[in-house]
Protein backbone atom coordinates (compact mmCIF):
# COMPACT_ATOMS: atom_id res chain seq x y z
CA UNK A 1 0.00 0.00 0.00
CA UNK A 2 1.05 3.28 -0.97
CA UNK A 3 1.58 5.98 1.81
CA UNK A 4 0.70 9.22 1.59
CA UNK A 5 1.53 10.93 4.52
CA UNK A 6 4.17 9.45 6.84
CA UNK A 7 4.51 11.06 10.24
CA UNK A 8 7.42 10.12 12.28
CA UNK A 9 8.07 11.13 16.11
CA UNK A 10 6.49 14.39 15.57
CA UNK A 11 6.70 16.85 18.49
CA UNK A 12 4.38 20.38 18.89
CA UNK A 13 4.97 22.39 21.08
CA UNK A 14 1.76 25.25 21.43
CA UNK A 15 1.98 28.43 23.50
CA UNK A 16 4.33 26.78 25.49
CA UNK A 17 3.10 23.23 26.35
CA UNK A 18 4.25 20.00 24.86
CA UNK A 19 0.50 19.52 22.04
CA UNK A 20 2.14 16.34 20.40
CA UNK A 21 4.34 13.56 22.18
CA UNK A 22 6.31 11.97 19.10
CA UNK A 23 3.37 11.12 17.65
CA UNK A 24 3.63 8.24 14.48
CA UNK A 25 0.95 7.81 12.28
CA UNK A 26 0.88 6.77 8.88
CA UNK A 27 -2.23 7.89 5.51
CA UNK A 28 -2.49 5.28 3.33
CA UNK A 29 -2.40 6.77 -0.62
CA UNK A 30 -6.36 7.11 -1.12
CA UNK A 31 -9.61 6.60 0.19
CA UNK A 32 -10.99 8.91 3.95
CA UNK A 33 -8.85 8.76 6.41
CA UNK A 34 -10.46 10.41 9.10
CA UNK A 35 -8.70 12.17 12.29
CA UNK A 36 -10.65 11.49 15.30
CA UNK A 37 -10.22 12.92 18.82
CA UNK A 38 -12.02 14.89 21.30
CA UNK A 39 -11.30 18.68 21.55
CA UNK A 40 -7.97 19.88 22.19
CA UNK A 41 -6.38 16.35 21.57
CA UNK A 42 -4.10 17.55 18.55
CA UNK A 43 -6.07 17.03 15.28
CA UNK A 44 -5.28 20.44 14.10
CA UNK A 45 -1.87 20.69 15.11
CA UNK A 46 -1.16 17.55 13.26
CA UNK A 47 -2.95 19.00 10.22
CA UNK A 48 -0.93 22.09 10.13
CA UNK A 49 2.09 20.12 10.47
CA UNK A 50 1.20 18.09 7.72
CA UNK A 51 0.39 21.24 5.07
CA UNK A 52 3.63 23.05 6.14
CA UNK A 53 2.45 25.87 8.59
CA UNK A 54 2.96 24.50 11.76
CA UNK A 55 6.51 25.26 13.41
CA UNK A 56 7.64 21.77 14.76
CA UNK A 57 10.00 20.95 17.74
CA UNK A 58 11.13 17.21 16.29
CA UNK A 59 10.01 14.77 14.12
CA UNK A 60 9.53 14.21 10.27
CA UNK A 61 6.52 14.62 8.66
CA UNK A 62 6.68 13.41 5.12
CA UNK A 63 4.01 13.78 2.57
CA UNK A 64 3.67 12.54 -1.03
CA UNK A 65 7.18 11.61 -0.73
CA UNK A 66 8.62 14.73 0.15
CA UNK A 67 9.10 17.07 3.34
CA UNK A 68 5.91 18.49 4.78
CA UNK A 69 6.07 22.19 3.45
CA UNK A 70 8.10 21.63 0.66
CA UNK A 71 6.59 24.03 -2.25
CA UNK A 72 6.13 21.37 -5.05
CA UNK A 73 3.42 19.92 -2.46
CA UNK A 74 1.63 23.49 -2.34
CA UNK A 75 0.17 22.61 -5.96
CA UNK A 76 -0.84 19.11 -4.84
CA UNK A 77 -2.46 19.47 -1.64
CA UNK A 78 -5.75 21.12 -0.47
CA UNK A 79 -6.15 22.65 3.02
CA UNK A 80 -9.74 23.86 4.66
CA UNK A 81 -9.33 25.59 8.17
CA UNK A 82 -11.41 24.90 11.19
CA UNK A 83 -12.08 28.49 11.00
CA UNK A 84 -13.55 29.34 7.75
CA UNK A 85 -10.63 31.83 6.02
CA UNK A 86 -12.10 33.46 3.68
CA UNK A 87 -12.15 36.93 2.24
CA UNK A 88 -15.79 38.22 4.38
CA UNK A 89 -15.59 41.47 2.04
CA UNK A 90 -15.69 39.42 -1.44
CA UNK A 91 -18.60 37.52 -3.23
CA UNK A 92 -18.32 33.87 -2.95
CA UNK A 93 -17.16 33.61 -6.56
CA UNK A 94 -14.56 36.44 -5.95
CA UNK A 95 -12.93 34.12 -3.70
CA UNK A 96 -13.15 31.15 -5.49
CA UNK A 97 -11.80 32.31 -8.85
CA UNK A 98 -9.09 33.81 -6.60
CA UNK A 99 -8.04 30.53 -5.51
CA UNK A 100 -8.23 28.83 -8.79
CA UNK A 101 -5.67 31.11 -10.38
CA UNK A 102 -3.23 30.42 -7.92
CA UNK A 103 -3.54 26.91 -10.36
CA UNK A 104 -3.78 28.49 -13.67
CA UNK A 105 -7.75 27.56 -13.59
CA UNK A 106 -10.28 29.45 -14.80
CA UNK A 107 -13.74 30.86 -14.08
CA UNK A 108 -15.17 27.35 -14.92
CA UNK A 109 -13.48 25.59 -13.02
CA UNK A 110 -14.72 27.99 -9.97
CA UNK A 111 -18.45 28.06 -10.67
CA UNK A 112 -18.47 24.78 -11.31
CA UNK A 113 -16.88 23.83 -7.47
CA UNK A 114 -19.06 26.33 -6.55
CA UNK A 115 -21.89 24.26 -7.62
CA UNK A 116 -20.13 21.26 -5.90
CA UNK A 117 -20.93 22.71 -2.41
CA UNK A 118 -24.09 24.11 -3.07
CA UNK A 119 -23.67 27.22 -3.42
CA UNK A 120 -24.70 28.39 -7.05
CA UNK A 121 -27.51 30.79 -5.79
CA UNK A 122 -25.13 32.51 -3.14
CA UNK A 123 -22.45 32.92 -5.94
CA UNK A 124 -22.71 36.99 -6.43
CA UNK A 125 -23.45 36.76 -2.49
CA UNK A 126 -21.04 38.80 -0.37
CA UNK A 127 -19.66 35.80 2.24
CA UNK A 128 -19.61 38.24 5.51
CA UNK A 129 -23.62 38.06 4.88
CA UNK A 130 -24.21 34.22 4.57
CA UNK A 131 -25.07 31.66 7.19
CA UNK A 132 -22.49 29.97 9.37
CA UNK A 133 -22.97 27.05 7.34
CA UNK A 134 -22.77 28.66 3.51
CA UNK A 135 -20.19 30.74 4.97
CA UNK A 136 -18.13 27.23 5.98
CA UNK A 137 -18.82 25.82 2.10
CA UNK A 138 -17.12 29.23 0.92
CA UNK A 139 -14.23 28.13 2.04
CA UNK A 140 -14.84 24.46 1.40
CA UNK A 141 -15.21 25.35 -2.38
CA UNK A 142 -11.87 27.48 -2.20
CA UNK A 143 -9.65 24.03 -1.00
CA UNK A 144 -11.71 21.99 -3.35
CA UNK A 145 -11.20 24.19 -6.71
CA UNK A 146 -7.86 23.01 -7.51
CA UNK A 147 -8.70 19.17 -7.75
CA UNK A 148 -5.92 18.57 -5.35
CA UNK A 149 -4.03 15.28 -4.88
CA UNK A 150 -4.53 15.21 -1.07
CA UNK A 151 -6.86 17.28 0.53
CA UNK A 152 -6.79 17.88 4.59
CA UNK A 153 -9.71 18.92 5.97
CA UNK A 154 -10.19 20.08 9.67
CA UNK A 155 -13.75 19.81 10.63
CA UNK A 156 -15.26 20.18 7.34
CA UNK A 157 -19.20 19.51 8.17
CA UNK A 158 -19.26 21.54 11.78
CA UNK A 159 -22.55 23.38 11.75
CA UNK A 160 -24.07 22.00 8.72
CA UNK A 161 -27.27 20.29 8.48
CA UNK A 162 -27.66 16.37 8.15
CA UNK A 163 -29.17 17.00 4.59
CA UNK A 164 -25.68 18.90 3.85
CA UNK A 165 -23.33 16.67 6.07
CA UNK A 166 -24.63 14.02 3.88
CA UNK A 167 -24.37 15.79 0.05
CA UNK A 168 -20.23 16.48 1.27
CA UNK A 169 -19.88 13.55 2.57
CA UNK A 170 -20.92 11.96 -0.66
CA UNK A 171 -18.88 14.31 -2.52
CA UNK A 172 -16.15 13.34 0.09
CA UNK A 173 -16.77 9.70 -1.54
CA UNK A 174 -16.78 10.95 -5.42
CA UNK A 175 -13.49 12.41 -4.86
CA UNK A 176 -11.92 9.77 -3.25
CA UNK A 177 -12.89 7.76 -6.09
CA UNK A 178 -11.64 9.82 -8.59
CA UNK A 179 -7.84 8.75 -6.55
CA UNK A 180 -7.50 12.14 -4.24
CA UNK A 181 -6.58 11.17 -0.70
CA UNK A 182 -8.74 12.90 2.31
CA UNK A 183 -7.87 13.19 5.76
CA UNK A 184 -10.70 14.57 7.27
CA UNK A 185 -10.89 15.77 10.95
CA UNK A 186 -14.00 15.27 13.58
CA UNK A 187 -15.39 15.08 16.76
CA UNK A 188 -18.33 12.92 15.83
CA UNK A 189 -18.06 9.98 15.85
CA UNK A 190 -21.15 9.67 13.62
CA UNK A 191 -18.56 10.87 10.68
CA UNK A 192 -16.19 7.84 11.82
CA UNK A 193 -18.32 5.29 10.20
CA UNK A 194 -18.28 6.77 6.80
CA UNK A 195 -14.14 6.79 6.69
CA UNK A 196 -12.20 3.83 5.07
CA UNK A 197 -9.05 4.28 8.22
CA UNK A 198 -9.32 5.88 11.39
CA UNK A 199 -6.39 7.13 13.41
CA UNK A 200 -7.79 8.09 17.10
CA UNK A 201 -5.73 10.47 18.92
CA UNK A 202 -6.15 11.79 22.32
CA UNK A 203 -3.67 14.35 24.61
CA UNK A 204 -1.36 14.64 21.31
CA UNK A 205 -1.18 10.39 20.95
CA UNK A 206 -2.23 7.69 18.99
CA UNK A 207 -4.29 5.73 20.56
CA UNK A 208 -5.37 3.50 17.55
CA UNK A 209 -4.72 3.52 14.03
CA UNK A 210 -6.71 0.92 11.83
CA UNK A 211 -10.05 0.70 9.85
CA UNK A 212 -13.54 1.39 11.63
CA UNK A 213 -14.46 -2.10 11.52
CA UNK A 214 -11.42 -3.34 13.33
CA UNK A 215 -11.30 -1.08 15.68
CA UNK A 216 -14.48 -2.27 16.80
CA UNK A 217 -13.68 -5.59 16.72
CA UNK A 218 -9.94 -5.05 18.70
CA UNK A 219 -12.59 -2.95 21.28
CA UNK A 220 -15.19 -6.00 21.30
CA UNK A 221 -18.04 -3.84 20.30
CA UNK A 222 -20.75 -2.26 17.35
CA UNK A 223 -20.37 1.42 18.76
CA UNK A 224 -16.88 3.44 17.83
CA UNK A 225 -18.35 5.64 20.77
CA UNK A 226 -17.51 3.17 22.91
CA UNK A 227 -14.84 1.51 21.31
CA UNK A 228 -12.94 4.85 21.35
CA UNK A 229 -13.50 4.74 25.56
CA UNK A 230 -12.18 1.09 25.54
CA UNK A 231 -9.01 2.01 23.70
CA UNK A 232 -8.50 4.85 26.12
CA UNK A 233 -8.52 2.55 29.16
CA UNK A 234 -6.94 0.21 27.95
CA UNK A 235 -4.03 2.88 27.00
CA UNK A 236 -4.18 3.81 30.70
CA UNK A 237 -4.26 0.43 31.98
CA UNK A 238 -0.76 -0.44 30.24
CA UNK A 239 0.86 3.00 30.80
CA UNK B 1 7.94 35.43 -7.99
CA UNK B 2 4.83 35.09 -10.35
CA UNK B 3 3.41 37.63 -12.57
CA UNK B 4 0.71 35.73 -12.70
CA UNK B 5 0.28 35.01 -9.36
CA UNK B 6 1.59 38.44 -8.28
CA UNK B 7 -1.59 40.49 -10.94
CA UNK B 8 -4.30 38.32 -9.77
CA UNK B 9 -3.59 39.43 -6.09
CA UNK B 10 -3.20 42.46 -6.55
CA UNK B 11 -6.77 42.39 -8.63
CA UNK B 12 -8.04 40.71 -5.17
CA UNK B 13 -6.62 43.45 -3.07
CA UNK B 14 -8.50 46.02 -5.16
CA UNK B 15 -11.67 43.91 -6.05
CA UNK B 16 -11.99 43.93 -2.05
CA UNK B 17 -11.22 48.03 -1.93
CA UNK B 18 -13.78 48.56 -4.93
CA UNK B 19 -16.51 46.81 -2.25
CA UNK B 20 -15.68 48.87 0.43
CA UNK B 21 -17.21 52.14 -0.67
CA UNK B 22 -16.39 54.27 2.38
CA UNK B 23 -12.98 53.24 2.61
CA UNK B 24 -12.33 55.09 -1.13
CA UNK B 25 -14.38 57.88 -0.23
CA UNK B 26 -12.06 58.33 3.25
CA UNK B 27 -8.74 57.65 0.91
CA UNK B 28 -9.89 60.39 -1.96
CA UNK B 29 -11.47 62.63 0.71
CA UNK B 30 -9.53 62.85 4.14
CA UNK B 31 -6.28 64.39 2.05
CA UNK B 32 -8.37 66.77 0.09
CA UNK B 33 -10.02 68.16 3.63
CA UNK B 34 -7.26 68.39 5.68
CA UNK B 35 -5.26 70.44 2.29
CA UNK B 36 -8.34 72.84 2.56
CA UNK B 37 -7.67 73.11 6.01
CA UNK B 38 -3.97 74.13 5.63
CA UNK B 39 -5.26 76.59 3.08
CA UNK B 40 -7.43 78.17 5.41
CA UNK B 41 -4.61 78.44 8.51
CA UNK B 42 -1.67 79.95 5.63
CA UNK B 43 -4.52 81.80 3.31
CA UNK B 44 -2.28 85.42 4.36
CA UNK B 45 0.54 84.04 3.72
CA UNK B 46 0.96 82.67 0.27
CA UNK B 47 4.48 81.68 1.05
CA UNK B 48 4.15 79.43 3.78
CA UNK B 49 0.99 77.89 1.97
CA UNK B 50 2.92 76.88 -1.03
CA UNK B 51 5.40 75.57 1.03
CA UNK B 52 3.24 73.54 3.60
CA UNK B 53 0.95 72.29 1.07
CA UNK B 54 3.24 70.83 -1.28
CA UNK B 55 5.04 68.71 1.74
CA UNK B 56 1.67 67.49 3.18
CA UNK B 57 0.59 66.79 -0.37
CA UNK B 58 3.81 63.52 -0.17
CA UNK B 59 2.83 63.29 3.81
CA UNK B 60 -0.44 62.14 3.45
CA UNK B 61 -0.07 59.60 0.96
CA UNK B 62 2.43 58.50 3.27
CA UNK B 63 0.49 58.65 6.65
CA UNK B 64 -2.48 57.05 5.17
CA UNK B 65 -1.54 54.22 3.29
CA UNK B 66 0.87 53.66 6.07
CA UNK B 67 -2.43 52.65 8.09
CA UNK B 68 -4.17 50.51 5.56
CA UNK B 69 -1.99 48.74 4.80
CA UNK B 70 -0.74 47.62 7.77
CA UNK B 71 -4.19 46.97 9.29
CA UNK B 72 -5.11 45.37 5.55
CA UNK B 73 -2.37 42.88 6.30
CA UNK B 74 -2.95 42.01 9.92
CA UNK B 75 -6.65 41.84 8.68
CA UNK B 76 -5.04 38.64 6.09
CA UNK B 77 -3.54 37.29 9.34
CA UNK B 78 -6.24 37.06 11.96
CA UNK B 79 -8.55 36.00 9.75
CA UNK B 80 -6.83 33.21 8.96
CA UNK B 81 -6.48 33.71 5.08
CA UNK B 82 -2.78 34.47 5.38
CA UNK B 83 -1.97 31.07 6.27
CA UNK B 84 -4.40 29.48 4.15
CA UNK B 85 -2.47 31.26 0.83
CA UNK B 86 1.16 29.86 2.35
CA UNK B 87 -0.53 26.20 1.81
CA UNK B 88 -0.49 27.39 -1.89
CA UNK B 89 1.84 28.39 -4.83
CA UNK B 90 1.17 32.04 -3.89
CA UNK B 91 5.12 33.49 -3.10
CA UNK B 92 5.66 35.86 0.15
CA UNK B 93 7.34 38.27 -2.38
CA UNK B 94 4.04 37.92 -4.71
CA UNK B 95 1.97 38.73 -1.72
CA UNK B 96 4.18 41.30 -0.96
CA UNK B 97 4.32 43.33 -4.20
CA UNK B 98 0.90 42.64 -4.63
CA UNK B 99 -0.43 44.87 -1.61
CA UNK B 100 2.06 47.37 -3.20
CA UNK B 101 0.94 47.46 -7.10
CA UNK B 102 -2.65 47.72 -5.62
CA UNK B 103 -2.33 50.53 -2.57
CA UNK B 104 0.11 52.27 -4.89
CA UNK B 105 -2.41 52.19 -7.73
CA UNK B 106 -4.94 53.42 -5.23
CA UNK B 107 -2.24 55.96 -4.40
CA UNK B 108 -2.01 57.60 -7.90
CA UNK B 109 -5.85 58.11 -7.75
CA UNK B 110 -5.35 60.11 -4.78
CA UNK B 111 -2.41 61.87 -5.40
CA UNK B 112 -3.86 63.13 -8.89
CA UNK B 113 -7.11 64.05 -7.41
CA UNK B 114 -5.41 65.84 -4.04
CA UNK B 115 -2.80 67.42 -6.51
CA UNK B 116 -5.34 68.93 -9.01
CA UNK B 117 -7.45 70.05 -6.07
CA UNK B 118 -4.00 71.83 -4.65
CA UNK B 119 -3.28 73.37 -7.91
CA UNK B 120 -6.81 74.90 -9.41
CA UNK B 121 -8.58 75.86 -5.93
CA UNK B 122 -6.29 76.06 -2.98
CA UNK B 123 -3.94 78.37 -5.42
CA UNK B 124 -0.35 75.99 -5.03
CA UNK B 125 2.39 77.19 -6.70
CA UNK B 126 5.68 75.55 -7.96
CA UNK B 127 7.96 76.41 -10.68
CA UNK B 128 8.11 72.55 -10.92
CA UNK B 129 5.79 70.39 -12.80
CA UNK B 130 2.69 69.27 -11.46
CA UNK B 131 3.23 65.59 -12.76
CA UNK B 132 6.39 65.32 -10.85
CA UNK B 133 4.58 66.07 -7.53
CA UNK B 134 2.35 63.27 -8.58
CA UNK B 135 4.84 60.89 -9.22
CA UNK B 136 6.73 61.78 -5.78
CA UNK B 137 3.48 61.76 -3.83
CA UNK B 138 3.09 58.24 -5.14
CA UNK B 139 6.09 56.68 -3.95
CA UNK B 140 6.26 58.79 -0.71
CA UNK B 141 2.53 56.30 -0.62
CA UNK B 142 4.68 53.03 -1.59
CA UNK B 143 6.92 53.96 1.02
CA UNK B 144 3.67 53.90 3.76
CA UNK B 145 3.07 50.50 1.89
CA UNK B 146 6.35 48.68 2.42
CA UNK B 147 6.98 50.05 6.03
CA UNK B 148 3.15 48.93 7.09
CA UNK B 149 3.77 45.41 5.69
CA UNK B 150 7.44 45.75 7.45
CA UNK B 151 5.63 46.70 10.70
CA UNK B 152 2.41 44.28 10.12
CA UNK B 153 5.13 41.55 10.27
CA UNK B 154 6.34 42.26 13.94
CA UNK B 155 2.17 42.87 15.31
CA UNK B 156 0.14 40.29 16.48
CA UNK B 157 -3.04 42.24 16.74
CA UNK B 158 -4.63 45.75 15.50
CA UNK B 159 -3.92 46.71 18.74
CA UNK B 160 -0.31 46.58 18.32
CA UNK B 161 -0.20 47.25 14.57
CA UNK B 162 -1.99 51.14 15.55
CA UNK B 163 1.12 51.36 18.15
CA UNK B 164 3.47 51.35 15.54
CA UNK B 165 2.04 54.73 13.73
CA UNK B 166 3.81 56.98 16.53
CA UNK B 167 7.18 55.21 16.42
CA UNK B 168 7.74 54.54 12.95
CA UNK B 169 5.36 57.50 10.83
CA UNK B 170 5.12 60.36 13.48
CA UNK B 171 8.97 61.11 13.79
CA UNK B 172 9.83 60.94 10.30
CA UNK B 173 6.85 63.41 10.09
CA UNK B 174 8.57 65.87 12.36
CA UNK B 175 11.60 65.51 10.85
CA UNK B 176 10.66 65.95 7.52
CA UNK B 177 11.30 69.31 7.18
CA UNK B 178 7.60 70.39 7.79
CA UNK B 179 8.27 72.36 10.83
CA UNK B 180 11.84 73.05 10.92
CA UNK B 181 13.93 73.28 7.69
CA UNK B 182 16.30 70.60 7.52
CA UNK B 183 19.62 72.56 7.18
CA UNK B 184 18.58 74.73 9.94
CA UNK B 185 18.46 71.85 12.24
CA UNK B 186 21.12 70.56 14.85
CA UNK B 187 24.03 68.25 13.25
CA UNK B 188 22.93 65.36 14.86
CA UNK B 189 19.51 65.70 14.70
CA UNK B 190 19.67 66.09 10.42
CA UNK B 191 21.91 63.11 10.78
CA UNK B 192 18.81 61.19 12.29
CA UNK B 193 16.95 63.36 9.65
CA UNK B 194 19.15 61.91 6.21
CA UNK B 195 18.40 58.41 7.61
CA UNK B 196 14.50 58.71 7.55
CA UNK B 197 13.28 57.82 4.07
CA UNK B 198 10.28 60.18 4.30
CA UNK B 199 12.72 63.34 4.43
CA UNK B 200 14.20 62.70 1.01
CA UNK B 201 10.35 62.58 -0.50
CA UNK B 202 9.57 65.72 1.28
CA UNK B 203 13.09 66.73 -0.71
CA UNK B 204 12.29 65.75 -3.83
CA UNK B 205 9.12 67.78 -3.15
CA UNK B 206 10.82 71.09 -2.14
CA UNK B 207 13.09 70.46 -5.74
CA UNK B 208 10.21 70.84 -7.57
CA UNK B 209 8.70 74.00 -5.61
CA UNK B 210 11.96 75.25 -6.42
CA UNK B 211 13.25 74.49 -9.95
CA UNK B 212 11.43 74.60 -13.02
CA UNK B 213 13.43 71.75 -14.55
CA UNK B 214 13.53 68.51 -12.56
CA UNK B 215 16.74 68.57 -10.90
CA UNK B 216 20.05 65.83 -10.00
CA UNK B 217 18.74 66.35 -6.32
CA UNK B 218 14.96 65.47 -6.87
CA UNK B 219 16.18 62.07 -8.71
CA UNK B 220 18.58 61.32 -6.06
CA UNK B 221 15.54 61.92 -3.53
CA UNK B 222 13.14 59.86 -5.06
CA UNK B 223 15.84 57.48 -5.76
CA UNK B 224 16.76 56.85 -1.64
CA UNK B 225 12.26 56.70 -1.59
CA UNK B 226 12.03 54.36 -3.77
CA UNK B 227 14.97 52.16 -2.70
CA UNK B 228 13.67 51.79 0.31
CA UNK B 229 10.42 50.45 -0.64
CA UNK B 230 12.25 47.78 -1.92
CA UNK B 231 14.69 47.39 0.87
CA UNK B 232 10.94 47.26 3.07
CA UNK B 233 9.25 44.55 1.01
CA UNK B 234 12.45 42.23 0.68
CA UNK B 235 12.63 42.87 4.53
CA UNK B 236 9.29 42.13 4.84
CA UNK B 237 9.34 39.28 3.03
CA UNK B 238 12.06 37.72 5.03
CA UNK B 239 10.29 38.46 8.10
CA UNK B 240 7.07 36.76 7.30
CA UNK B 241 7.21 33.03 8.60
CA UNK B 242 5.06 30.22 6.48
CA UNK B 243 5.48 28.14 10.01
CA UNK B 244 4.57 29.28 12.98
CA UNK B 245 3.79 28.71 16.33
Amino acid sequence: MKTAIDVQDLVVARGGKEVLHGLCARVPHGGITGLLGPSGSGKTTLMRSIVGVQRVKSGRVTVLGEAAGTPSLRRKVGYFTQSPSVYTDMTVRENVRYFASFYGLGAAAADETIKEVGLQEQAGQIVRTLSGGQHNRASLACALVSRPELLILDEPTVGLDPVLREELWAHFRQLAADGATLVVSSHVMDEANRCDRLILIREGAVVADDTPDAIKKQAGTDDLDRAFLTLVQEKAEVA
Amino acid sequence: MSPRLTLSTTARVLGQLRHDRRSVGLLIGAPLLLLTLIYFMFEKNGATLDRVLLIMLGVFPFLLMFLVTSIAMLRERTSGTLERLFTTPLGKLDLLFAYGLAFGLAATVQAIVATTVAYWLLDLDTAGNGALVVLIAVGNALLGVGLGLLCSAFARTEFQAVQFLPIVVLPQILLSGLFVPRAEMAGWLEGVSTAMPLAHGVEALQQVGASVDATADLWRGYGVVMGCVVLALVLAASTLRRRTA
